[in-house]
């Protein structure tokens, strides 16, 4: 089954009562934040504080992911050295501007791994695009490396490298937006929107959830847990869309049994991109526990 | 005149009250000419002040002089009675408050020179509980749930000698409201007069205490002039400010929010949410917000309810206004916008404690309830509440109507975080029961939901629901336990300085003197 990401719920590593309770508010993923969202005087306890969490916290079947510091300090390394060995499924990595950031994280985390016998490979990787040469790169950077299993926009730095500003409609982000969703795809991975900051403004929320999931993401990046059940709710596939998707697997299941390749319904063909899709909805209305008869 | 002896009127001994012949000059004929104004100035029952009522009242050492909590924590009337009492020398009286609040630090100092030596409340905050906790009174405090002090003041068991009830408005007979009917601007407001209301029923002697006299009649009231004695002006009986906010804003808190929204999934799919149901909504940042998604639920579903009952909020006054709402019973409103609504609304009617909460009053709008959903500090594995002492055992709570609602509704509702910081709130044993297990249903924390046992049919249906997370309790316990360590018992002395009694007022647990 596909990992979900509609939501990835950002808290900052400093907080110890966000980072025991994170798991509670139903995102698919949490990020744990080791960098914007910690001043450079509390590094240590954010590194310290998140490796112990996510080392003594059970936090179900989330997925858990840390955004490290840049690796152009000291500050990025150490992070790796610690939250590597504290297991979490995916490291994401900041302000990503070429192919050759992502690899050079990724020898660092190969070493890690190695040198505490966790399987090469089993960490993963994101990488946050927030810069004009990163979204040239996007494609590049999406391709880099197998680990990868998404890409982000981080739109307050991308904006202010563009020296432009953020607007409502967001069409200053539509660019680099479309670039990401496509790189992403190109890859095989996943593209993750940025975050909605006017915490109180659930309607632009919704509104901006809208245009991404149209352009194609998988899902948005959320700063408070309040945002989680509104960017949910514009992912959960219309009735007629589970209906639909629920009659494609029927008809799949039901080709199957009698042994036959070829699979259609309603006198349509049923080809592969149909039947993806059809499983995506069925995921996707199961998140929402939207109630299905299903076989 | 007369064309008859009245002597020859038989079995006249048995006729209790006839007093005699007619007497042309008797002082029930004589006729008041002058004009309303005149006689509303001239021939009232305002006193001149505090100190005068009080000696008219004829209060004196070892009596019960009671106080209502509408003003919360802006009232002024208890210290400035207090005072006063204090200043005239009185001795030895008990205070029965239908609550205090940390305003009322003040009373320390009257305990401690002998003025107040016996406490009935709800609940006590601040100050003036610490001390309490730590010894403070010689005889424990008594702590009574809303009904129970009804039932109580009803039997007698609690008898009023002088009450004194603040009170927003009066006209100068006494007819009393918590709101002004003659300007928008309300200043003192507090809406409905629930609690006072049985005060003035059965005290045995009625000061209303107010700043704002209207012209006769002060009508509809809250408090008739047949149950007053006198009525004093005065600057100001409380703050604004703090007897009541605008509106009561919803939590924005996503902790509140989670554990409420998962309150109202248990609530849809209890069965008790139908066309006509009824609710109260505790008072606390989760169960307030209840009211919202039970809100979107309704309009959703095109269900209504028939009545809202309790504490009263904005939130309930605008479902009441769209239509979602049909009555609303309020014995005390928490904000502006329900004190307002109780004067400008026809079907927001206040109703006295007794009506709400008496066990003795089978029609107690408690017992009508289908669901309540009410906060708590912590609770136990046996579902017991305890709202009325923190986790270290320190008066800071009142239990209110908690333990009335929570017997009455058919089915109640408790919503708790799992932990306050690194504090469990589900523990083996409460610090204070006040609520008694048996009474409690369901209980909806942020990390899991428990249903009591003894209602397995509940328990099925929020399972058939499949969108609430259902854990037992015990399992709640031991996540709060991993996750915070098990808490070390309080350090307690032997001496007891206050009592829980359950609302028919027998004595469900006590509370002792916490080790400085």
């Amino acid at each position: 089954m596909k990992q979900l990401r509609r939501t990835m719920l950002f808290v900052p590593g400093n907080n110890p009562g966000m980072l025991r309770d994170a798991h509670i508010y139903g995102s698919d993923c949490i990020m744990f934040d080791l960098e914007d969202s910690v001043s450079i005087r509390e590094k240590d306890a954010a590194r310290f504080l998140v490796y112990k969490s996510l080392t003594t916290f059970s936090y179900g079947n989330k997925e858990l992911v840390v955004r490290i510091n840049s690796l152009d300090s000291k500050l990025g390394l150490d992070d790796l050295e610690a939250i590597v060995r504290a297991q979490p499924h995916v490291i994401r990595l900041p302000k990503t501007e070429t192919p050759e950031d992502v690899t050079q994280c990724e020898r660092e985390i190969e070493r890690i791994e190695k040198e505490t016998g966790i399987p090469v490979g089993k960490t993963r990787m994101m990488a946050a695009i927030e810069s004009a040469k990163g979204v040239l790169n996007a494609r590049d950077i999406a391709l880099s490396s197998k680990r990868l299993i998404g890409i982000a926009l981080g739109a307050e730095d991308y904006v202010t490298d563009l020296k432009t500003f953020r607007t409502a409609d967001g069409i200053e982000l539509l660019f680099a937006r479309s670039m990401i969703v496509n790189a992403a795809r190109a890859a095989g991975i996943d593209a993750i929107d940025t975050v909605y900051s006017d915490i109180n403004n659930e309607e632009g929320l919704i509104r901006e959830t809208t245009l991404i999931r149209t352009l194609g993401f998988d899902g948005k990046s959320v700063i408070n847990p309040r945002q989680i059940p509104p960017v949910h709710k514009v992912f959960t596939p219309t009735q007629k869309d589970i209906q639909k998707a629920l009659a494609v697997m029927g008809a799949i299941k039901e080709a199957n049994s009698r042994g036959s390749g070829v699979i259609s319904l309603n006198g349509k063909m049923i080809d592969k991109p149909v039947a993806e899709r059809a499983q995506y909805v069925i995921e996707l209305a199961r998140a929402a526990r939207v109630p299905m008869q299903e076989d | 005149m007369a064309s008859f002896k009245f002597d020859e009127i038989p079995y006249l001994d048995k006729m209790s009250a006839v007093f005699g012949p007619f007497d042309p000059d008797c002082e029930a004929l004589k006729k008041d000419t002058r004009t309303l104004n005149d006689k509303q100035r001239e021939h009232n029952k305002v006193e001149p002040s505090i100190e005068a009522a009080i000696e008219r009242s004829g209060l004196c050492d070892g009596k019960t002089i009671s106080f209502h909590h509408h003003f919360r924590n802006g009232d002024f009337v208890v210290n400035m009675v207090l005072d006063t009492i204090a200043r005239m020398g009185f001795r030895n009286l008990t205070v029965a408050a239908s609550s205090l609040n940390e305003i009322h630090e003040p009373l320390i100092k009257h305990i401690q020179n002998g003025v107040v030596t016996h406490i009935e409340t709800s609940g006590m905050r601040g100050k003036l509980a610490d001390a309490v906790s730590q010894g403070l009174m010689d005889f424990p405090v008594i702590f009574r749930s809303h009904g129970g002090r009804a039932a109580a003041i009803e039997t007698g068991e609690l008898h009023i000698d002088v009450a004194f009830l603040g009170a927003s408005t009066s006209d100068p007979y006494g007819n009393a409201n918590g709101y002004s009917r003659e300007s928008e601007d309300d200043g003192t407001s507090c809406g409905s007069l629930g609690y006072a209301k049985m005060d003035a029923m059965h005290a045995d002697h009625c000061i209303i205490i107010t700043d704002t006299i209207v012209p006769f009649p002060n009508a509809p009231f809250g408090i008739p002039e047949s149950q007053v004695n006198s009525v004093v002006k005065v600057d100001k009986v409380g703050d604004a400010n703090k007897i009541g906010s605008g509106a009561t804003r919803f939590t924005t808190n996503p902790k509140e929010l989670l554990i409420a929204q998962t309150a109202s999934y248990v609530i849809e799919n209890s069965g008790y949410f139908y066309n006509g149901f009824s609710m109260q909504m505790g008072s606390g940042g989760a169960s307030l917000a209840v009211a919202r998604y039970i809100r979107e639920r309704m309009l959703e579903k095109n269900i209504k309810a028939r009545f809202a009952l309790g504490g009263i909020t904005g939130q309930i006054v605008e479902m009441h206004e769209e239509g979602l709402i049909q009555r609303i019973l309020d014995v005390q409103s928490f904000d502006k916008v329900a004190a307002q609504s109780l004067k400008n609304n026809r079907f927001h009617q206040q109703i006295d404690a007794s009506y709400y909460a008496s066990y003795l009053n089978r029609g107690a709008a408690v017992n009508q309830l289908d669901f309540v959903v009410l906060s708590a500090m912590e609770v136990d594995t046996d579902f017991n509440v305890n709202v009325l002492t923190g986790s270290n055992g320190v008066i800071r709570g009142a239990i209110g109507g908690h333990p009335d609602a929570a017997a009455g509704a058919s089915m109640t509702v408790v919503v708790t975080p799992l932990m306050r910081g690194r504090i469990p709130c589900v523990l083996g044993r409460v610090n204070t029961i006040v609520t008694p297990g048996r009474t409690v249903d369901v209980v909806v924390t942020d990390q899991g939901t428990a249903v009591n046992p003894n209602r397995p049919e509940l328990l099925e249906r929020f399972r058939k629901a499949g969108c609430i997370e259902l854990v037992s309790i015990e399992e709640l316990k031991d996540r709060a336990e991993r996750l915070c360590g098990k808490p070390a018992p309080n350090d307690y002395d032997d001496k007891i300085v206050g009592l829980s009694l359950y609302r028919d007022n027998t004595v469900i647990d006590v509370i002792r003197k916490v080790k400085a």
